[in-house]
């Protein structure tokens, strides 16, 4: 947060100050006001796993301290490699790990990871079908930063690549989850990261990660959210405070991109509801389309709202600025359902 | 670097020298008759590095022919996936694969495809073809085996056209910044890529210089003198502390004169009627060769 003294308060209309919001951008974090949090579930989960197993090593291009990995670095130094602000040689290197018998995970920001190296990713990792778990922090749009740092693209990308598991896990419970799957996994894998401060919600819904499926966490009668990523804590929420409008809404979580799940969305999507999918990514090429190419070669139809990211590069700016901005946030989605029952 | 032997005796040393020449000759041979069987192909540059290839697969290598995934062997990665062809050659004259598979080269179904891929051929250690990835899964290798106690070591084979690639540069510094030196890379510098001279596409001299730059152990041969090859291995294997690069210029086409003068030698063309002449070539210059010396002080004439 931004405390220096030239930050501003403006009064708002009911004469209390408002805090200015500012970009803060590598520090943004997604969870919400009085929203039960974990610091680093990633770091503290990879760390855990490698207590047990001696095969699992982490790497970082520089940004370990900004992808929870220095978690990892700390309790098991002898086993993390710092390759510098040089991603292509860090995932050829995960490969060589992974090569001689390791277990890497190679963590650094989506973007660099997606557009910066997708050729090492390719051909190095997911052509030989190695066990290399790629983790990409800052996904969608968790920073203000602009488009630099916004993989807002990160799935369209990767969903193309043969064998690749792509995982969009929604709190802390479900990368907890995640990451000894992701290990138990034989072949490559990318997890979308939420890093620092993450929100705690799936264990209030008798959830389990299981790498493949998609959960049904709520039942309802008149729309079918299906939600991935962190846009799933966010489907919960507006899911309750729409029951108060009477408005009852299923909430199906989507935590692996690919393999998709069709059978079940197939299942969920062809009971009449209005479908709404929810993804912090561009509706171009992510769940939105994942969803319909499953329903259209099934030759079942059904009514789709898509809510994601606009076809578009995004604005810098504060994180919850933009969220409303673009329309993912709880108040936006609300109102998007609204309108279109 | 060079041998100070006289040439001529038949001391052990001259005996492993000339044992190799016949290696190399022998990878030279099963890459032209390869080439023979698609026509055409990356024959000049499997001319230019069969003596590395002869001197790594039959005097510097710790590994087991019949037993391609033995954990405890040395890697051999070639990055230039478009010289599979001699390595298929040298994997032959290994005992890594049969001859008589040799034959397959290019073909549907067969092991070994026109561009290297680990999936198809055992001996094959990775996917080169896209270049500048070797030396990135090199690191990680050695990182791996040394983290595990393995006395194993990397071998990397790239390009002089990967040094355009900046993915080899970060693996250069990642390789130094750990102290790999169980990390030896071989540029094979025949000065040519494939839009043309290398000093016309991309400068990348002084080699040399860059590769210590980077904090690497760098030692420049003559790569188709196998005297020198043999030489620099056995001083690169003692080298402790920093990773190693051999820097071997190589001559494209060589040991096949009409080949060696060729114009357009990035991807050769080589006549129907040609292929029995260059064989034949080839083997006029490989069993009338002179004594060790006088056959270097001979090539580097024709190659002035």
């Amino acid at each position: 947060m931004n405390t220096s003294a030239s930050t501003r308060t403006e009064p708002t209309p009911t004469g209390a100050p408002k805090r200015r919001l500012t970009t803060s951008a590598m520090i943004a974090s997604i969870a919400e006001e009085g929203q039960r949090t974990t610091k680093a579930p990633f770091g503290h989960a990879l760390a855990r796993l490698a207590d047990e197993r001696p095969d699992v090593v982490g790497l970082s291009a520089d940004l370990a301290k900004y992808t929870d990995m220095h978690v990892f670095r700390e309790a098991h130094p002898d086993r993390f490699f710092q390759m510098g602000m040089a991603e292509q040689v860090m995932l050829g290197a995960a490969a060589g790990l992974a090569e001689v018998g390791l277990t890497p995970f190679a963590s650094t920001y989506s973007v660099f990871a997606t557009r910066r190296a997708y050729d090492f990713l390719c051909l190095d990792i997911a052509e030989p079908q190695l066990n290399v778990n790629v983790v990409g922090a800052l996904p969608g749009l968790t920073t203000g930063y602009g488009p630099s740092h916004q993989a807002t693209e990160d799935l369209a990308i990767l969903r193309g690549m043969p064998g690749l598991t792509i995982v969009d896990p929604a709190d802390s419970v479900d990368i907890e989850q995640a990451v000894p799957a992701l290990a138990a996994h034989p072949g490559p894998t990318y997890m979308r990261l939420l890093r620092g401060t993450v929100p705690t919600v799936l264990d209030e819904y008798d959830y389990r990660f299981e790498l493949g499926r998609a959960a049904q966490l709520r039942d309802g009668r008149d729309v079918l959210f299906i939600s991935t990523g962190l846009m799933t804590v966010r489907a919960l929420t507006a899911a309750q405070e729409l029951a108060h409008d009477h408005i009852d809404v299923a909430v199906l979580h989507v935590p692996t991109i690919k393999p998709f799940d069709r059978e079940t969305v197939l299942r969920e999507a062809s009971k009449g509801r209005l479908v709404v999918t929810l993804e912090n990514h561009s509706v171009v090429g992510g769940l939105a389309e994942s969803v319909a190419s499953c329903l259209a070669f099934a030759q079942q139809s059904a009514r789709m709202v898509p809510i994601g990211l606009p076809d578009e590069f995004l604005a810098a700016g504060a994180l919850p600025t933009l969220h409303d901005r673009y329309g993912l946030s709880v108040a936006a989605i609300k109102e998007r359902v609204r309108r279109e029952l | 670097m060079l041998s100070t032997q006289a040439p001529g005796t038949a001391d052990p040393s001259t005996r492993r020298v000339s044992a190799l020449q016949d290696s190399a000759h022998r990878i030279r041979m099963h890459a032209l008759d390869m080439g023979e069987t698609q026509g055409q192909g990356y024959i000049g540059q499997a001319l230019g590095v069969a003596d590395i290839l002869a001197v790594v697969y039959r005097d510097v290598l710790n590994h087991r022919p019949a037993e391609p995934d033995w954990p405890q062997r040395d890697r051999f990665l070639l990055s230039i996936g478009h010289y599979a062809i001699a390595l298929y050659a040298a994997l032959a004259e290994a005992g890594v694969l049969d001859v008589g598979e040799l034959a397959t080269y290019g073909s549907d179904d067969s092991r070994l495809p026109m561009s290297g891929m680990a999936s198809y051929t055992p001996g094959m250690e990775i996917s080169g073809g896209s270049l500048g990835h070797g030396l990135g899964v090199a690191t990680g290798m050695a990182l791996g085996l040394r983290h595990q106690g393995s006395d194993a070591r990397v071998y990397n084979l790239l390009s002089d056209g990967e040094l355009d690639e900046g993915s080899t540069w970060e693996a250069a510094l990642a390789c130094a910044h750990h102290g790999l030196d169980n990390v030896t890379a071989i540029v094979d510098v025949n000065a040519l890529q494939a839009d043309g001279p290398t000093k016309g596409v991309l400068r990348t001299e002084p080699v040399t210089a860059k590769w210590e730059a980077f904090g690497w152990h760098a030692v420049r041969v003559d790569g188709n003198d196998i005297e020198a090859l043999v030489a620099a291995f056995d001083d690169l294997r003692g080298h402790r502390g920093s990773p190693a690069v051999l820097i071997c210029d190589t001559r494209i086409g060589c040991g096949v004169p009409m080949l060696e003068t060729r114009e357009k030698a990035h991807f050769m063309r080589v006549e129907e009627h040609e292929w029995q002449l260059a064989r034949a070539q080839l083997t006029e210059r490989h069993f009338n060769r002179p004594t060790s010396d006088r056959a270097r002080t001979q090539e580097e004439g024709l190659a002035r």
